[in-house]
């Protein structure tokens, strides 16, 4: 594992978007072993602020800073997003898609027939990823946070698609993140089952011109 | 560097499996080629004079049509935002991905010239001629339009766009490649003067258009 | 049995496994027995001399070239009419078959012409319009190759290939057309004089034998298509029964 990284901490961050104001003067702190929880109502801004921190989306004020980590990469370098897209290629097998993932971000962790099997994708690993249901696919997607590491996981709405069993085996693995030091941002409706837990209410989406 | 390497692996794959599309560039070219004489007629002197420039246009015009792909997929499958994320400069990303497309679609089409060049009625120099300036000067087309490709890769039909585009950039790369091609038929001026001025803008696409095509990739998310 | 009971996959299956071994018999007999009278019997040409024997695997190719696509035309009309299960295997397997026998014609042709017309490729009527065949065939194949989805890309084959045939009478009209408003028309023109028997006959047993070998390639390939997409349906199973 990359260094770990103790805190991730948003100070005072303001975003537009196509000329409105999504986030205005949020601040925010996310510790090591805790899952900091995000909520609000559709257009809140919980998907963009997941993506400010995957350093997809830069803000137009207001910083982000984390406490550990490895001092050459940027903070985008030490998460890893698992959003809406599932990023696989339909004529590459279930395998191959993992393992270019694996390859691309540089440090592997534990093999990708292990990965697969902790999603239960095990038996599936040389089918093309086209003949996968969207249960399948979304866990496949998953499989890329196991296969590399890094400390910090951001989760949109990580449990879409996925039936109550792959959704109580995806929720485990997330704990067992948090258990080795790791942090957690979700977006998410659920009540997660883990016991440190940390709030973050976006408000209503402030509805304006941007400054 | 292994990430680039897994990066190439995977292009390549992608290209040239069942629906990649790494040969429909090729057939495109042979399309083009034989419509010209349909319309300037069947005259073999003409067409063996103007050859080396249709096979210039034919190959221009299907390497950029067979671009428009190039980030599109990776931008709506959600890969580009992984990409965006790796730890690898995203303008050996785009270098990589560059390569790997002229290796899959460019190169077919240098192996397919000297085929076409028969058909022109092409005498045996020109065509070697003909072959080695495309087999240098289509790399320079592919990385010039990756950077119309990054431009237009938010776009639903971009394809048209990039060509509008980028076809004012292949100017330069286009005189040079069909000028020593046709320095060879008609001397007066050395085959290596062109070719080289060739080959230099060949190496200056190679950096500009990585460069270029990466800061339009980084503001497409935003 | 009727021939509507061949329709069935597996009954074909069956069919072709008994078939294959008497077709490939059959196929090199006809080719030994031709391959004798061309090389043996039939008389040198007395200006083209021992060239003109490229004629006798020219003319098929050429020949096979336009069945093969009337084969597919028939199997379009057997996938858009009567939705034939096999019908659309059939087009889709004859389809590379057919641009190869096209592209033999055109390079067999284009041998042939170099001695005689001092040049690899001249823009002839004839040649231009095998030429657009072959193209369209390429077209096809990359359309079937394109839409991942078996049935969908066969109805969008067969809509191609059925305009493909109400087109090429014009195609041809109009590349005679264009040919003869640029070079008079008498400058090639093959088969113009009546052939010998004695060239006739090897030319026709020729003729049936690349046929024989369609034939016998056709049902491999369309053996080796149906066991594909058994497969395939095999693999979506194994996907959907995973969990």
């Amino acid at each position: 594992m990359a260094s770990p990284v103790s805190s991730l901490e948003g100070r005072t961050l303001t975003l537009d978007r196509g000329g409105r104001r999504v986030l205005a003067d949020l601040s925010f702190r996310a510790v090591a072993g805790r899952a900091l929880v995000v909520t609000g109502a559709n257009g809140a801004g919980k998907s963009t602020l997941l993506r400010l921190i995957a350093g997809l989306l830069r803000p137009v004020a207001g910083d982000l800073v984390i406490e550990g980590g490895d001092p050459d990469l940027t903070i985008a370098q030490h998460c890893h997003y698992f959003g809406h897209q599932d990023a696989l290629k339909n004529q590459l097998s279930v395998a191959e898609n993992l393992a270019f993932w694996r390859d691309f971000f540089g440090v592997a962790d534990g093999t990708v027939l292990d990965a697969l099997d902790r999603v239960g994708l095990a038996r599936l690993i040389d089918l093309p990823a086209a003949y996968l249901s969207a249960g399948q696919r979304r866990r496949l997607a998953f499989a890329r946070l196991l296969v590399t590491r890094r400390p910090i996981w951001l989760l949109d709405e990580p449990t879409s698609a996925l039936d109550a069993a792959s959704e109580a085996r995806l929720l485990e693995i997330v704990g067992e993140h948090l258990d080795a030091g790791g942090l957690v941002v979700a977006a998410t409706h659920l009540d997660l089952p883990f016991a440190r837990i940390d709030g973050l209410r976006l408000g209503p989406a402030i509805v304006g011109e941007a400054a | 560097m292994n990430a680039l390497l897994a990066l190439f692996a995977r292009e390549w794959k992608l290209a040239v499996r069942v629906g990649g599309g790494a040969l429909m560039g090729a057939l495109f070219f042979l399309i083009v080629v034989t419509v010209v004489p349909f319309g300037v007629g069947p005259d073999l002197n003409l067409l063996s004079r103007i050859g080396p420039a249709i096979l210039w246009i034919g190959a221009l015009l299907a390497t950029l049509l067979s671009l428009d792909r190039l980030f599109q997929v990776d931008r709506d499958d959600g890969g580009l935002d992984l990409i965006l994320m790796g730890e690898s400069p995203l303008e050996l990303v785009v270098l990589v991905k560059c390569l790997a497309h002229w290796a899959a679609t460019g190169l077919p089409l240098v192996i397919a010239s000297p085929l076409l060049a028969i058909f022109m009625n092409m005498e045996p120099i020109a065509i070697g001629a003909t072959t080695l300036t495309l087999l240098v000067g289509t790399p320079a087309l592919t990385f010039t339009g990756a950077i119309g490709a990054a431009l237009t890769v938010t776009l639903k039909r971009g394809g048209l766009l990039l060509a509008i585009l980028v076809l004012p950039l292949t100017v330069p790369v286009m005189i040079f490649g069909v000028s020593s091609a046709t320095a060879v038929l008609y001397g007066g001026m050395p085959f290596t003067t062109p070719f080289a001025i060739l080959a230099a803008l060949g190496l200056f696409a190679m950096v500009l258009g990585p460069v270029a095509a990466a800061a339009a990739l980084r503001h497409a998310g935003e | 049995m009727r021939l509507i009971d061949y329709a069935n996959p597996t009954r074909f299956l069956g069919l072709v496994a008994k078939i294959l071994p008497w077709l490939a018999g059959a196929t090199i007999v006809t080719f030994a027995v031709g391959l004798w009278l061309v090389f043996f019997r039939a008389p040198a040409d007395y200006q083209q001399g021992e060239t003109v024997k490229i004629m006798y695997i020219h003319v098929p190719f050429a020949w096979l070239s336009m069945f093969c696509y009337m084969t597919m035309a028939a199997s379009a009309l057997g996938t858009l009419v009567w939705r034939h299960p096999l019908a659309d295997v059939s087009a889709k397997c004859a389809a590379p078959i057919g641009a190869a026998f096209t592209f033999l014609a055109l390079a067999t042709g284009s041998l042939w012409g170099k001695p005689m017309w001092g040049t690899w490729w001249v823009w002839d009527a004839r040649l231009t319009s095998v030429l657009v065949l072959f193209i369209m065939y390429l077209g096809l194949i990359a359309l079937q190759e394109t839409i991942e989805d078996p049935l969908r890309a066969a109805k969008a084959s067969a809509v191609l290939t059925l305009v493909g045939v109400v087109n090429i009478p014009i195609i041809k009209f109009s590349v005679d057309w264009w040919n003869t408003l640029h070079q008079p028309a008498s400058v090639f023109r093959m088969g113009g004089s009546t052939i010998d028997a004695s060239m006739l006959v090897p030319l026709l047993i020729m003729a049936v034998a690349f046929s024989l070998l369609f034939v016998w390639i056709h049902l491999m390939a369309m053996r080796n298509e149906i066991i594909r997409r058994r497969i395939r349906t095999m693999r979506m199973i194994e996907a959907a029964g995973a969990e």
